[in-house]
């Protein structure tokens, strides 16, 4: 690939300079110029990387009324899923899963979104979203049986109003559409809430979603966590514009938040959802994020990025920051981390023991719940496939 | 009471009785509102129904599909109509990877009642993209159920039927047959959707078809009659799950097949069928299965399509070689 055409279709701060060097018609145009004035990003930060609580006219009143007590909940939240998360990553690594897709790095943007959502809200998340699955109150245990092979999802959706994980990239964002143009049918309050990430953002599924919601005004926010890669491919292979900035072709607002301040998420995310609430339709929000590790335990980061920029998003972590923060405001004491510890200890056992305790499905499991209500071949083929497995016993047992 | 209506009215008559009787039905599609789709299905729902239940969508058949999968997971029935059959593909992806597997996915904890309504084949000299039969590729699918009526009555209780099963519902209605009249008894006892039905008893050679070639395969066993044979029409009614056991029943009779859809040969359900047929009835089989349909090259244009879909003397020809075994 050549440097010449990626910086040609991509209009940067530093276009200009560049242009003068290119010399070609395409990125010396002016308006390229007022362009990248216009897509200049701004972001929402309550939280700096320092742990230093800054002023936000329009977001402060989201989060005026936060306790101690609820800060200290965010940070366990954030604690016990990274520790949730690691266990997971060990898991993997020791045979124990099949594969693990890490949310290392984008803690705040799930816990911040994740608390600001109400029981009655409806979540329709990636293959990621641990840290909001913790929050929807699902076991982190159950959303391993899919990585080891013993089912496809498998938990109740209903129960914790938590949509089973999409690995097809985008496609929720539609069933997260329709869902709010139910909710709206019924009259309700609720809201939903889509995740998806960068990537995803260039899915015709996110798009037609977009679309969908604008037009029925659907109580729905999109939540993007913007982690920056999409396996191998940085964000703008995925888009010219900052992402959130597209929602405003489709009518609708889009905020980018630092996904790796928890308070600002929460702020944000439950301004959005209000929004859903009060029948101003859909929102986009984008979290500006990190993924620190690999794109699942498959995937080998070193062929597409320097530790440079790793070492830099570390500066930025979100439970750093929050840690910071709470002891600089003495909201937390040292007791409190060390019980943290101790509470994050017995997670991981309990995960790692239930993990390996987890049986593999009955094999008649292949047939069950293919449909619903029932299909002429797969009632044959399952009695032929009792047959077969039958024939084996007549043989001895075995 | 039986009414003499067109096929394409029967359905319209079939899905207003659907919103009638749950509030839960849902009918959606490009231009199904004020203009009553393009075939005039839906004509009227909306102005009774209002916008909220006959809703005309953006035109993103992916986005009309996976909507109606959140509307279904939010416990509304949706009927969706995809324009033509050449245009379902953007939504493909939506109704294979997520409206065929969520319930499997879910482990039974989640239903997804969607029917999509695809108006199919040819035979109207339509430009391109109007006139194709999918249906395999969607048979070929674990967790759809894909069926096709033939007439005015099927077309009636076969689209009742697949509003209330819990299963997602390819439904094919043979576009060529819309104005066909037929009598319509809203008051019978339907038969089992899956469950194929012999439309005219022989002995000869079984004639199996649906959708819009089982009026061929009639008109066929009519010419054949006059030259003193007794074919036996069967109207298969549903793809997935097609009923082999009917099928089974009727060549045990006649020991001869030909199978007919408009859908190409190669990897057509005749395929499928000629298969599981010579596996279940190789004894009783006097010749080889045989198929007449749609030959493996792009639906040629209209001026062509009579030379590409099955009619009268393919067919016929096809009954001879069986019959010359």
């Amino acid at each position: 690939m050549t440097v010449e055409s990626t910086a040609a279709r991509t209009p940067r701060r530093s276009a200009g300079s560049k242009a003068g060097t290119t010399g070609t018609k395409r990125t010396t145009r002016t308006p390229a110029k007022k362009d990248a004035k216009s897509t200049e990003p701004q972001l929402v930060q309550l939280l700096t990387p320092e742990g230093k609580r800054v002023k936000n006219a329009e977001y402060d009143k989201y989060v005026a009324g936060i306790t101690p007590e609820e800060l200290r909940g965010l940070y366990r939240d954030m604690v016990l899923t990274r520790r949730f998360d690691a266990e997971a990553t060990s898991l993997q690594r020791q045979g124990e899963l099949g594969l693990w897709a890490s949310l290392l790095g984008q803690e705040a943007a799930q816990i911040g979104s994740g608390r600001a959502t109400r029981d009655d809200d409806y979540v329709f998340p990636t293959y990621r979203e641990h840290g909001v699955a913790w929050c929807r109150g699902v076991d982190p245990a159950n959303l391993l049986g899919m990585f080891r092979g013993v089912n496809n999802g498998g938990w109740d959706p209903n129960s914790n109003n938590f949509q089973l994980y999409t690995i097809v990239i985008g496609s929720q964002t539609l069933h997260a559409t329709g869902y709010a143009m139910g909710v709206a049918k019924d009259g309700a309050d609720s809201a939903v809430i889509a995740y998806f990430g960068d990537g995803a953002s260039s899915q015709g599924d996110v798009a037609e979603s977009f679309t969908f919601s604008a037009v029925y005004n659907a109580p729905v926010v999109f939540f993007c966590q913007n982690n920056q890669w999409a396996i191998s491919e940085p964000t703008e292979k995925q888009s010219r514009v900052p992402i959130y900035q597209r929602a405003q072709g489709f009518g609708f607002p889009g905020v980018r938040v630092d996904g790796n301040d928890v308070l600002g998420v929460l702020a944000v995310t439950r301004w959005a959802l209000e929004r859903a609430r009060t029948g101003e339709g859909p929102t986009l929000v984008e979290a500006f994020t990190y993924r620190m590790g690999a794109h699942t335990t498959s995937d080998d980061p070193t062929r597409y990025r320097g530790d440079e920029e790793r070492q830099a998003w570390e500066a930025k972590d979100p439970i750093l920051r929050l840690r910071r923060y709470l002891e600089a405001s003495n909201h937390a004491d040292e007791g409190f981390f060390a019980e943290l510890e101790t509470e994050s200890e017995a997670l991981g056992k309990r995960v790692r023991e239930a993990v390996r305790s987890m049986p593999d499905p009955d094999h008649f499991a292949i047939f069950e719940n293919a449909y619903a209500d029932g299909h002429a071949l797969v009632d044959e083929e399952r009695a032929q496939f009792a047959a077969y497995q039958a024939s084996f016993a007549d043989e001895g047992g075995n | 009471m039986a009414d003499k209506m067109a096929l394409a009215k029967a359905i319209n008559e079939s899905l207003r009785h659907a919103l009638e009787s749950d509030p839960k039905v849902l009918i959606m599609g490009e231009d199904v509102g004020k203009l009553g789709g393009v075939f005039r299905v839906t004509d009227g729902l909306q102005k009774d129904f209002g916008e909220s239940r006959v809703i005309d969508t953006p035109l993103a058949e992916s986005g009309i599909v996976g909507t109606a999968i959140g509307l279904a997971l939010r416990g509304y029935r949706p009927v969706v109509e995809i324009q033509f059959d050449g245009f379902v593909f953007p939504a493909y992806d939506q109704i294979v990877t997520q409206l065929a597997k969520m319930h499997a996915r879910s482990l039974g904890k989640v239903k997804l009642p969607v029917v999509v309504r695809i108006p199919y084949g040819g035979g109207i000299g339509a430009v391109e993209h109007h006139s194709e039969s999918p249906e395999s590729l969607f048979a070929h699918v674990a967790g759809l159920k894909v069926v096709s009526p033939s007439n005015a009555s099927d077309a009636y209780w076969m689209m009742q039927q697949a509003i209330q099963s819990d299963d997602p519902v390819i439904f094919f209605e043979p576009k060529r047959r819309y104005w066909d009249k037929g009598e319509v008894n809203a008051e019978a006892i339907p038969g089992p959707l899956h469950k194929a039905q012999v439309v005219r008893e022989g002995t000869d050679l079984t004639l199996a078809a649906y959708g819009p070639m089982v009026k061929l395969c009639q008109e066929v066993a009519d010419a054949a009659a006059e030259e003193g044979k007794n074919l036996e029409v069967l109207d298969l009614r549903s793809v997935s799950p097609l009923d082999f056991d009917s099928i089974q029943a009727s060549v045990e009779k006649t020991r001869r097949l030909v199978v007919v859809h408009e859908a190409p040969v190669f990897f057509g359900s005749g395929a499928e069928i000629a298969a599981r047929i010579t596996e279940r009835c190789f004894y009783h089989l006097e010749a080889p299965v045989l198929r007449v349909g749609g030959y493996h090259a792009p639906y040629p244009p209209a001026r062509l399509e009579e030379e590409y879909l099955p009619n009268l003397d393919r067919v016929l020809d096809a009954v001879d070689r069986s019959l010359a075994y």
